[in-house]
């Protein structure tokens, strides 16, 4: 569950936790519209290493790293299926360069990671719902949506006491072959459902028996705004989105392999 | 024999549950870690099975070291049941529920009805053989919880929070079983706020707050210490109030359970 904590929202004191969560929003889509248009290796590390300076000056280093590892598992997973699928098509053998290309569809998984990692890791759930609400989304759905950003980490905690109490009973979930693996889940997947099915049955309770939704037009206390450090993110998120179309269809990409 | 030598525990987060803590669990003891809201007292137990590894210190398990091990090989001798029964039901039926244990511990399928046949019983939970646990009432999941744990006859049984949730007669069912569980010669760990519950068993109880252990000793001795129990936010028992109340009518009051209440005071009636 390592995974979910490198997604939980920890308060600090940074320019990017005060940045608008649009405006973040927007740099994670620029980072995800120019990961998803190369599939060579060397624009994606420099895109890796590009968000990196973000990171520190969020302060969120640690957070991140354990989200990068709980990744570790899927982008394995990744690189696996496109060696594979190369070496089947590829007339059962494999050149240096699907092993670059399986790298970097596995680099390009890890871009999309980090950066929700660090959206996600700076933006408190409330200023994530102000920021839908402002967006004219309909009250509900922001609603909706928060609810469920903010259900995560209790989610989370929720399954490492169930993994313990399954594990108490003799239950190795690291043992066993792969299909055997993926098995031993359902112990652990089946009470986290129904509790959280439950749990959100009693929430619908509780919300209707303090009034919700009596009052059509709500009113907000707080009121998001764009400051300096955004306009500096907005305009990193352009250059960074310019910057790659233009390489895209504009500059010959190298190979590592030959 | 569970040995806790001077185990600090710290959770990743960095809230420091456990300062510290030395204690040891004698085979065939009946001990109720007692202390307020966040003391540490789940902490501490599941230190007990492996689930967590103290940060600091040991914890030894029949002498093996549960840093050295794996919980699933520790869970067969220290068998542990969760406060909330929710965390660990997800079978078809209360038979399944039971038998999972026994199968990931490896018995073979004949053992496996065994046990299962002797845990529902134990437990009277033979109508509901099979029913779908997530039909019972939370009373009843909470049994078959146990009886899955019980199933596999572990030396150690730790339970977390048993009484919550249950009524009167189920709790004095309970306590009926528990003693009769540890008269058997197993070693029975209860975390509980129950005071008159842990008077009427009258276990050794370890008294926790923020972290540490301030206080240990027989039931007598810790229920009937005011300030003792003050500093780890348990009130006295009822009875020991009232006979608290009555001393200067020359009742001694290191009274905790309502048998020995009741015979003092027929004793005096009768005299008079
Ligand atoms: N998974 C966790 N991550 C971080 N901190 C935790 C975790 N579990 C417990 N804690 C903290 O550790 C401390 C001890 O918790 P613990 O659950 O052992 O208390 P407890 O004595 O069992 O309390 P209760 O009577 O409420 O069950 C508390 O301050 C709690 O907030
Ligand atoms: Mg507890």
């Amino acid at each position: 569950m390592s995974f979910f904590d490198g997604l939980k929202f920890r308060r600090v004191d940074s320019a990017v936790h005060l940045m608008d969560p649009r405006v973040k929003f927007f740099y994670v889509f620029a980072i995800f519209a120019v990961a998803i248009l190369f599939y060579e290796l060397l624009p994606l590390i420099i895109l890796f290493f590009v968000q990196i300076p973000f990171v520190i000056l969020a302060r969120v280093q640690r957070e991140w790293i354990r989200s990068l590892r709980g990744a570790v598992f899927l982008a394995a997973v990744i690189f696996g299926t496109n060696l594979l699928f190369k070496f089947i098509y590829g007339g059962y053998s494999l050149a240096p360069s699907d092993l670059e290309h399986a790298s970097a569809m596995t680099l390009r998984f890890l871009v999309l990671v980090e950066s929700f990692s660090i959206f996600f890791l700076t933006t408190s759930p409330d200023h994530l719902g102000l920021a839908l609400e402002q967006s004219h989304i309909p009250y509900e759905f922001c609603f909706a949506f928060t609810t469920a950003v903010r259900f995560v980490p209790v989610l989370a905690e929720e399954a490492q006491t169930i993994m313990d109490a399954q594990k108490a009973r003799g239950l190795e979930l690291e043992k066993g072959n792969f299909l055997k693996r993926i098995r031993n889940y359902i112990p652990i997947l089946i009470p986290l459902i129904i509790s959280a099915i439950r749990r959100s049955l009693e929430l619908a309770e509780a919300m209707e028996s303090r009034a919700w939704g009596a009052i059509q037009k709500r009113t907000n206390f707080y009121v998001l705004m764009l400051r300096k450090a955004d306009y500096s993110m907005i305009i990193i998120s352009i250059l960074i989105l310019v910057m790659g179309i233009y390489i895209r269809f504009n500059v010959p990409i190298p190979s590592f392999s030959p | 024999m569970i040995d806790v030598k001077r185990v600090s525990f710290t959770y990743p987060n960095g809230t420091e549950a456990l300062r510290e803590v030395s204690i040891r669990v004698r085979d065939g003891e009946f001990l109720a870690v007692m202390g307020q809201n966040g003391a540490g007292k789940t902490t501490l137990v599941k230190l007990f099975n492996g689930l967590l590894k103290p940060t600091s210190g040991k914890v030894l398990v029949d002498n093996v070291n549960t840093k050295d091990t794996s919980v699933a090989k520790l869970a067969r001798s220290v068998g542990f049941v969760f406060q909330n029964p929710d965390n660990q039901l997800f079978c078809e039926t209360v038979e399944e529920e039971i038998s999972f244990a026994l199968r990931n511990f490896g018995f073979d399928e004949s053992r496996v009805k065994r046990r299962v046949t002797w845990a529902l019983n134990l437990l009277g939970l033979n109508e509901y053989r099979k029913t779908s646990p997530f039909m019972l009432s939370g009373g009843e999941r909470k049994r078959v919880a146990l009886a899955s744990v019980l199933a596999w006859d572990p030396k150690v049984v730790v339970m977390d929070e048993p009484t919550i949730g249950q009524d009167h007669r189920q709790k004095e069912k309970l306590r009926q079983f528990i003693i009769q569980l540890n008269s058997q010669g197993k070693t029975v760990v209860i975390v509980t706020h129950d005071v008159e519950f842990v008077a009427e068993c009258a276990p050794r109880i370890v008294l926790m707050s923020s972290g540490r252990i301030v206080a240990e000793g027989s039931s007598k001795e810790i229920l009937t210490d005011p300030e003792t129990l003050t500093k780890a936010s348990i009130v006295v028992p009822q009875i020991t109030q009232v006979f608290m109340g009555l001393a200067d009518l020359g009742f001694q009051f290191d009274v905790i359970d309502l048998l020995s209440a009741k015979k003092l005071l027929s004793e005096r009636l009768i005299k008079k």
